[in-house]
């Protein structure tokens, strides 16, 4: 059984803003689906594949990428060839 | 024929596109002039490409996803971008941000999803084949509630360099069309190695469907006619699988245990992957600008707010709950076990069997607004997301109506034999016009 509280925190992991209506909504929904994510209880054994995987390595060339001005073109926001974001610190 | 353009100004009137190319230009080649439409999380050089999502609204691609660079190398019209479930998250095409596509085969029907913009687009006339995608089901329960033909290709080898992920392990760009042959043309064209996808198979596919499936053995799992599967829907899949018999084939009846976790499985994988997938749509690099007077998490919160829709926001937060510490054993590692599952049970199948026949979708095309409480919506996927998980080829072909609403008829097969999926749905349907 997943609380309000248990969501609420939920979304500051997600980094996803929440509303009351939302965390009244989701919460029975996240313990229905939940609930039936419990079918998993009685799976046994690992992940571990029991078939042939194996990498496919390329060498590491440099190749020509997007034009500059055209990424920097489609960015909402620019300066001086730089993407704007909103500061961290 | 040489290059042109194809005029495209279509009176849309089940909404399946969301951008339309009025003069859509084309070159030669084996798919000269032919009118393709694209789902709107495959990216176009030119062309918006929103994903059914307020959050890349206005967002256009500097560069063509490879399926897109190889249809216009083979002449194809992009006359353009159809209408889906936000970032794929859905099975009715009611999720997309810009309003639901409707049946064309009856208006107050969904067309299924999430592909269900290619689907009617396909099924009403507008193009003759349509590029989709499928994480769980999202091309083939389209095709079924449509009345058309769409095969999810063996993971790997169509390339999914510019599909804008949502699932990178459960999804394949994949052809629908009118008619078998037409989706085996397109995957022509779409197959083959593309080292921009690290996933991708040096597998091309070359082949003509060939509808000679006398001594083909087809296991039937019981399992795909339990409990939520319509018994009408049920009749019409058994006289497909009747017919495939009268045509030669050997019919067996055969059983798939990991059926009963599978759907969880799905569930758990998909939302996960989305959770740190659907991070990158910041609004700082493409899309609605973020605030920039705004700390970082701040100014994220805020775009994943406003422009992400209720299904999204509730499987990224599904997905960060089945990652989150202290739960991670319990969903996301179990979920991997039953993956595994899932693969073995294929795998035994296939020593005795060629190819597996069941039900597309366990009912008919649901109402519009029908389906309101998500777990309802995501158990009706049920029959579809087995071949993801296992990454086989499947492909859903009409198999008759129910209540004047099109059935599908789902052919899945071993890892790389697509060819052989596409010839026994290729001798059901030319086997049922005779």
């Amino acid at each position: 059984m997943i609380t309000e509280r248990d969501v609420e925190h939920i979304a500051q992991l997600a980094d996803i803003a929440i509303s009351r209506e939302e965390l009244e909504q989701f919460t029975p929904q996240f313990n229905q689906i939940l609930d039936y994510f419990d079918l998993l209880d009685q799976v046994e054994g690992s992940s571990e594949a029991q078939h042939d995987q194996f990498n496919i390595f390329r060498e590491d060339i440099v190749e020509p990428s997007l034009p500059e001005e055209e990424v920097i073109a489609i960015a909402p926001d620019s300066e001086d060839g730089f993407i704007k974001a909103p500061r961290v610190m | 024929m040489a290059g042109g353009s194809v005029h495209f100004n279509p009176q849309d009137s089940y909404h399946a596109f969301l951008t339309t190319i009025r003069e859509a230009p084309f070159t030669s080649g084996k798919l000269s002039g032919v009118a393709v439409a694209v789902k709107d999380n495959i990216s176009t050089r030119g062309i918006p490409t929103t994903c059914g999502s307020k959050i890349l609204s206005g967002y256009v691609p500097p560069y063509d996803a490879h399926v897109v660079s190889l249809l216009k190398a083979e002449g194809a019209a992009i006359v353009g971008k159809t209408n889906m479930d936000e970032f794929g998250m859905g099975t009715t095409t009611e999720n997309s941000a810009y309003g639901p596509t409707l049946n064309p085969c009856d208006p107050e029907r969904v067309p299924g999803g999430s592909s269900g913009g290619s689907a009617a687009a396909v099924a009403s006339g507008m193009v003759r084949m349509a590029l989709g995608t499928d994480t769980g089901g999202s091309i083939r329960c389209p095709s079924a509630f449509c009345g058309i033909v769409g095969l999810k290709p063996t993971y790997g080898r169509v390339s999914r360099y510019g599909l804008i992920a949502y699932a990178n392990s459960l999804e394949q760009i994949g052809p629908m069309a009118g008619s078998v042959s037409d989706v085996s043309l397109l995957m022509e064209t779409i197959a083959g190695y593309d080292a921009r996808d690290s996933t991708a198979l040096d597998a091309p596919y070359c082949h003509t469907p060939d509808m000679e499936i006398r001594g083909v053995k087809v296991g039937v799992p019981e399992e795909f006619f339990g409990e939520g599967v319509d018994p009408r829907v049920a009749t019409r899949v058994w006289e497909a699988v009747s017919l495939l018999e009268q045509l030669g084939a050997e019919v067996t009846s055969c059983r798939m245990p990991s059926m009963a976790y599978a759907l969880a499985a799905y569930y758990v994988t998909c939302t996960s992957e989305a959770s740190s997938n659907l991070a990158r749509f910041d609004g700082v690099r493409y899309g609605p600008p973020a605030d920039t007077k705004k700390t970082w998490h701040e100014a994220f919160q805020e775009q994943r707010r406003e422009g992400f829709g209720t299904e999204v926001r509730r499987r990224i937060m599904l997905g960060t709950f089945a990652l989150s510490s202290g739960y991670y054993g319990k969903y996301y590692a179990k979920a991997q076990a039953a993956k595994e599952d899932v693969r073995r049970d294929f795998a035994r199948l296939f020593r005795d069997v060629d190819v597996l026949a069941g039900p597309t979708m366990p009912t008919i095309a649901f109402r519009l607004g029908e389906k309101s409480d998500p777990l309802s919506m995501y158990l009706s996927d049920i029959l579809t997301v087995p071949a993801n998980l296992a990454g086989v080829p499947a492909i859903s072909v009409p198999c008759g109506k129910v209540d004047g609403m099109p059935v599908g008829l789902q052919i899945m097969g071993r890892h790389l034999e697509d060819e052989r999926v596409i010839d026994v749905a290729y001798a059901y349907e030319q086997g049922g016009q005779r």
